[in-house]
């Protein structure tokens, strides 16, 4: 007890270190230039947490009867419950839009549509074990591919799709032909710059990109030739099943429309883990030195599932870009390629299920919160509740990065550790 | 020779070679942490980036309270700003390894470096929560300077910011040099460099050698902090981000653990920087910069003064 409050008291002291000048004091934009501001609350507030917080963790890690639980904790096997959540969570994501709600389908939408980048990256994160930190830059292909291809040429969504895929794959072995010989974390800064020179490229090509202004009244897509449309004209999906014309229809069908994406992603992926390929992705995964000595061609090997991920996003950016019918350099920032990592860490590094659960809890389930809290707040009567949710988004990414360090260190391997080797020695 | 605005081409590449060496210079101090942490535990400090950005706040926010508190006199004031900043910013540096890599010693390959990018998205958004997103200006503390060469139309400067944080670095990198050099600590630190499992083995304690490793990366950044503020006068949250790249492109450079190559690295991206800004579209300087790095990777991986790398199994 007294070396857990000695070991308290010294924590929070290094929290008065790290707390007292960068929450305590606040540089304030004035008028005439910056002023500092005190603010002993909540830095007294952050200390107190951290002393409280640690206190409280020693006295869980020393209380009696430790090591009999440590050993029962490293026998546990994991039991297949996991057997009936994947087909619950098709089915309501099937039946979600039968709500009939636009803001549900909406946020529906949104989730998918890091479900389908989080697999994408699955790829090449969690199955051949690539960092890759510029994921964002095959997205922008796949979204600016679309774009200007409906823009210059008046191509369809359709024909653009896998287009803005192959598009996408091609930046993909182009980026990768040269630098997957690199060691792993290399690789992941190279990725991350290529990333950055994507985005400084499209803000300041102003000629083929419209620079930071984005690209404005890209195409919706169509069912089979039918338009989705509010005016009269014979071929429009409203004329054709003579049916009142509602938006809410297009966004229904842009839903199914990225959920069959999505599962399409699913469905490669779980096919290609058995194949030969999909075999060499994994072994690599485990050790590159074992995988050359058997033969096995890393580099091609790498760049297949480099080129593999790099489609499908290049896929959900065509999407992206069709949905929004706007798009702009804005969007494909690091924090986004950030995002989609943290996804596929917390679903576990590999685990089809797990990316989708960290997609539907990190994307719907802020976003759900934050309304849940302005509605409570207004309901209450109360400006902090709703001064909380108004917030959230910029403790969004706190949340995200304390999240990413939460996981690598108490449990590395995800929330869902499901994921075995498809593939095992007996 | 004249170029496009009818400027003297030597005087005006002269001016370029100052500023290239005055922000070569800041580079190299950021590059020398990620290449120490490097050659010792072989991982990337994502983070380090973000160290720099959090010691340019604290230096701004010491300035502003010596100020208030009417420490005015601009040698002392910047004296304490460096102690200052560089004392907090080593305690944010050892409290990032303590909470974020060293539980991690031993894991999976990725863990450290993508924990090092969640503590990077948490530093980032932590100072921006708690300081604002807007951007911070500041008055230019010691304006003024030398004019070395003017012939008419152009006047080749060096300012005494200039001078000032050229040789701030050179005195840290003194002290730097020393520690590594002739102390027990830089021994150490040697030593595990060559051999981590080695060095435990003879005695050496490698958590505390690794933790003063962040501990001294991170005050150097921080000196780099204070200097990027007074040689730009305006930051942000996000100023950790592009240093952080281009400081990491500077030690690779130079040969990833190789002291001296961190600074010569930083010095070659500063002066490649300023040289491509100076004659070439500014905007993009950073792809420039980017570039670099992914052609030193192809083309040389172990840099200018790096050891060739050889992987045992």
């Amino acid at each position: 007890m007294i070396a857990a409050l000695r070991d308290a008291f010294l924590s929070a002291l290094i929290a008065l270190g790290l707390f007292a000048p960068m929450v305590g004091l606040v540089l304030d934009n004035g008028d005439q230039g910056l002023v500092l501001r005190t603010r002993p609350v909540a830095a007294a507030v952050m200390v107190g947490l951290v002393f409280v917080g640690r206190l409280v963790m020693r006295l869980w890690a020393d209380r009696p009867g430790r090591e009999a639980r440590a050993i029962r904790a490293s026998k546990f096997v994991p039991k297949a419950t996991n057997r009936y959540v994947a087909p619950i969570l098709l089915a309501a994501a099937v039946l979600l839009p039968l709500t009939g709600s636009r803001y549900y389908v909406d946020l529906g939408t949104l989730v998918l549509t890091y479900v389908m980048l989080g697999w994408g990256l699955n790829i090449v994160v969690g199955l051949a074990g690539l960092l890759d930190l510029g994921y964002v830059a095959f997205y922008a292909v796949g979204a600016y591919s679309y774009a200007l291809l409906a823009e210059h040429f008046g191509l369809g969504f359709w024909i653009c799709l896998p287009l803005a895929g192959i598009m996408a794959a091609f930046w993909g072995v182009l980026l990768g032909f040269p630098v997957l010989r690199l060691r792993g974390d290399y690789l992941a800064i190279v990725t991350l710059a290529f990333g950055e020179i994507i985005r400084v490229l499209l803000i300041n090509w102003v000629s083929l990109t419209h620079g930071p202004n984005g690209i404005t009244d890209i195409p919706r897509p169509t069912l089979f030739g039918l338009r989705f449309s509010m005016d009269d004209g014979d071929d429009t999906v409203a004329a054709f099943f003579g049916i009142e014309a509602q938006t809410i229809h297009r966004v229904i069908f842009l839903y199914y429309l990225i959920l069959g994406l999505a599962l399409l992603t699913n469905w490669v992926t779980l096919r290609l883990r058995r194949l030969p390929l999909g075999r060499a992705w994994e072994a690599l995964r485990e050790d590159e030195i074992a995988c050359r000595s058997l033969g096995i061609n890393v580099t091609n090997t790498k760049l297949t599932a480099f080129a593999t991920g790099a489609m499908f996003a290049g896929f959900a950016g065509a999407f992206f870009a069709t949905r929004q019918a706007f798009i702009s350099p804005e969007s494909f920032t690091f924090i986004e390629s950030a995002t989609v990592l943290a996804i596929v860490v917390l679903g576990g590094l590999g685990s089809q299920l797990g990316v989708a659960l960290a997609a539907l809890v990190m994307v719907g389930g802020l976003e759900l919160l934050r309304d849940l809290l302005s509605t409570i707040g207004e309901q209450m009567g109360s400006a902090w509740f709703s001064g909380l949710a108004g917030d959230l988004p910029t403790y969004r990414m706190l949340i995200f990065g304390l999240a990413l360090v939460a996981m690598m260190v108490l449990r590395p391997r995800g929330l869902v550790s499901v994921r075995t080797a498809t593939a095992e020695m007996r | 020779m004249m170029n496009a605005s009818g400027v003297p081409a030597l005087a005006y590449a002269l001016q370029q070679l100052i500023n290239g060496v005055t922000l070569g210079m800041i580079y190299g101090l950021i590059a020398v942490g990620y290449t120490m942490v490097y050659g010792i535990i072989g991982m990337i400090n994502f983070a380090h980036g973000d160290i720099f950005m959090v010691g340019s706040f604290l230096s701004l926010i010491a300035l502003l309270g010596l100020a208030s508190l009417g420490i005015t006199a601009i040698p002392l004031a910047l004296a304490l700003t460096l102690i200052f900043a560089a004392a907090l910013a080593a305690l944010y540096g050892w409290t990032v390894e303590r909470v974020a890599y060293r539980p991690l010693r031993g894991s999976f390959r990725l863990a450290p470096l993508i924990s090092a990018i969640g503590m990077s998205i948490v530093l980032q958004n932590f100072v921006q929560v708690g300081q604002g997103a807007r951007v911070k200006p500041m008055n230019a503390l010691l304006p003024g300077g030398i004019e070395l060469m003017n012939d008419g139309n152009f006047a080749v400067q060096l300012s005494w910011m200039q001078i000032a944080i050229v040789a701030t670095t050179l005195a840290v990198l003194a002290v730097f040099t020393w520690l590594v050099t002739k102390t027990p600590l830089g021994r150490s630190m040697r030593a595990c460099e060559q051999d981590l499992k080695m060095a435990g083995l003879m005695g050496i304690d490698t958590d505390r050698t690794i933790s003063l490793t962040f501990v001294i990366g991170a005050a150097l950044a921080a000196v780099a902090g204070l200097l990027f503020l007074l040689y730009y006068g305006v930051i942000d949250f996000f100023i950790g981000f592009l240093a952080g790249v281009k400081a990491f492109t500077a030690a690779v450079l130079g040969g990833i653990g190789s002291l001296p190559g961190a600074v010569l690295g930083g010095l070659l991206i500063g002066l490649i920087e300023v040289g491509w800004s100076a004659f070439l579209p500014v905007e993009y300087k950073d792809v420039a910069a980017f570039s670099v790095l992914i052609l030193v990777l192809i083309f040389r991986p172990n840099g200018i003064m790096g050891r060739a790398e050889v992987e045992k199994v």
